[in-house]
């Protein structure tokens, strides 16, 4: 039985002020379940991005509450969020942020050094992550001589090394070519086979849904709706 | 290598741009060796306004009263003296004499020079680190000590060369290395009498009386005894002449406060612009910086990173500042005012260097701490 990794509850933000004032979420309640792929869908400026950024303990909601692993964060401090985000949750972002001066190993390696783990056995289960999103042979490489798909592949690796309860990942594909991106979204799916893991894609490509157990619309800070394309018909 | 990634983050962070790192290792090495310059002719100008004082062989000094260093030439009765010898615990007490003339060079022309006179028999100052002849020799009538250092201003090249002070004959017996005067005029050890005529000072007269105590007398018990039945002068311990002399010659002066504002200069100017190459290259860094806030690294994880770039910084930069420093001083080992070194100023040196490069990472910290993760999302 699959659990809630992740859940939102009538969480409200407004960002800027004044003028610029915008409610970007207005009452968004979404739970994200281990052994799922739940794709996130909207529109640009639809809000899919803060909801991520809510989620994942970076902005912290106008209104409404976040719970993780059922622990919610709403009064912690920056150190805190931190603290959860290291222990909780594996970020796979559009440009993959990884470092130019590292090794693929160690770009991975970093999601375990964050948490104070010990060199030897942070590098050997780097080497494992890279070998799960099938770059054993590329751990001594350098960014800037990885392609496009092999850098977000490192990027999902320093994601899942920490064995996180939720990956969110914003919009993983959208600098790939399609192979390449069918690819990224196949690992991710294979990542979120794990009944204690859950995986959120925010995305606005309609190619990704075939990977999707779940997806979810959003417009104008408002879920507007949700789908389970692979459930059986009644 | 399995090196802590804050360490290799710092370093490749501080060697990735290769002309900002040169910069932040020129400044800190312009700045270091600024400072070592400073504090080593601080140390080496302390040294040398003590050195007479450091070389006499004294328990006590009769100096007369306001006495502010060694080369403050004034007179003494020599009744004085003899009373001191009167007080219990007093062994001897031998004159000394001091005071300017002029050395008339062999080819023409004079020079001024500062004369060291003293009773060659109990060799209370008598000149040290003797090269050639023999400080015995200074017994012989009309004989002289100099040191190798001064022999173009003297117009002498060897022992037994000669020339004129105050139209009497010298002869130089003994040539000593090292001994220089930090006022640049040439020292010029004799015996008593001579330097009496020298520097026409009365038979009668002498600069300083050296006081020895007998063996088992408490010296400071001897110098109340001196203190009270001795008019119009002091009786200081050589700790405390020497701390007079130098306290006189750096404080009195303005010399040492000027010294330790250029290293105070030193100090500033290196923290600015190790502060202001740390600032910009954290700037460039900031996604990376943001990136790693966004997977969860603590406040302490990003100071590590800061605080080792400025560590490493510190370390090259004091490498080569301190390779420099010892350059000049085995410059100026011989020069008229040597730059000293010393291990527990090598030390400071270090302390200070780390202390700058830590002190200038703040404005680095405090931009990284205000760094939102969530930037992650818009690049």
């Amino acid at each position: 039985m699959s659990t809630t990794v992740i859940e939102a509850t009538d969480v409200a933000k407004t960002l800027g002020e004044g003028a610029g004032e915008v409610q970007a979420l207005k009452g968004v309640s979404l739970a994200v379940a281990g052994g799922e792929l739940t794709l996130l869908m909207g529109p640009s400026g639809s809000g899919k991005t803060t909801l991520l950024s809510v989620l994942g303990c970076m902005l912290t909601p106008t209104r409404g509450n976040v719970t993780i692993q059922g622990q919610t964060t709403t009064g912690a401090d920056a150190e805190d969020l931190a603290k959860i985000r290291r222990d909780h949750i594996g970020f796979v972002f559009q440009s993959y942020h990884l470092f130019p001066t590292l090794t693929a190993a160690d770009n991975v390696r970093l999601g375990l050094d964050v948490r104070g783990q010990e060199a030897v056995s942070a590098l050997a289960k780097a080497h494992a992550a890279l070998s799960q999103v099938g770059l054993a042979h590329k751990f001594d490489s350098y960014p800037r001589e990885l392609s496009g798909g092999e850098q977000q592949r490192v990027a999902i690796a320093r994601a899942i090394v920490g064995n996180p309860s939720v990956v969110l990942a914003d919009e993983p594909t959208a600098a790939l070519d399609t192979k390449n991106g069918e690819a990224i979204m196949a690992i991710l799916s294979e990542i979120a086979r794990d009944p204690s893991r859950g995986v959120l894609v925010v995305t606005h490509d309609p190619r990704l849904i075939p990977f999707a157990s779940r997806i979810v619309r959003i417009q104008d800070g408002n879920l507007v709706g949700e789908e389970r394309p692979h459930a059986k018909p009644h | 290598m399995n090196v802590s990634l804050t360490f290799k983050l710092a370093s490749r962070n501080l060697f990735h741009d290769r002309i900002r790192f040169v910069a932040t290792i020129v400044g800190i090495v312009f700045s270091i060796v600024l400072v070592n310059v400073q504090m080593g002719l601080y140390l080496g100008f302390g040294r040398m306004v003590t050195t007479m004082v450091d070389h006499a062989t004294a328990d006590l000094w009769i100096v007369p009263a306001g006495t502010k260093s060694f080369e403050d030439p004034s007179q003494l009765d020599e009744r004085l003296r003899f009373r001191a010898l009167s007080i219990d615990g007093v062994a001897s007490a031998s004159p000394v004499v001091i005071g300017f003339a002029e050395w008339r060079l062999p080819a023409g022309g004079t020079t001024p020079v500062f004369i060291v006179g003293s009773e060659i028999r109990t060799a209370s100052l008598s000149p040290w680190d003797v090269v050639e002849g023999n400080v015995s020799a200074l017994s012989i009538p009309s004989a002289v000590a100099v040191d190798r250092s001064y022999f173009d201003r003297l117009g002498v090249s060897k022992l037994d060369d000669r020339a004129e002070i105050r139209q009497q004959k010298v002869q130089v017996v003994a040539i000593t290395r090292g001994v220089r005067s930090f006022t640049t005029t040439p020292y010029v050890f004799t015996a008593l009498d001579r330097a009496r005529a020298f520097t026409g000072m009365p038979a009668d007269k002498a600069a300083y009386f050296l006081v020895q105590v007998k063996p088992g007398a408490n010296i400071e018990t001897v110098r109340r005894g001196l203190t009270a039945s001795l008019r119009d002068v002091e009786v200081l311990t050589t700790t405390e002449f020497r701390n007079r002399s130098r306290d006189f010659w750096l404080f009195d002066t303005g010399a040492g406060a000027a010294l330790f504002a250029g290293a105070l200069l030193g100090m500033i100017v290196g923290t600015v612009i190790v502060a202001q190459t740390l600032y910009s290259s954290t700037k460039e860094h900031l996604p990376e910086f943001a990136t790693l806030r966004a997977i969860g690294a603590s406040g302490t994880y990003l100071y590590k990173v800061i605080i080792w770039q400025a560590l490493l910084s510190a370390v090259i930069g004091f490498g080569l500042a301190a390779s420099i420093g010892y350059v000049v001083v085995y410059a100026t080992a011989e020069s008229a005012l040597p730059i000293m070194m010393t291990p527990g100023l090598t030390a400071i040196l270090f302390s200070l260097t780390v202390v700058m490069c830590v002190v200038s990472a703040i404005a680095a910290i405090v931009k990284v701490m205000r760094i939102d993760p969530a930037t992650v999302f818009s690049r």
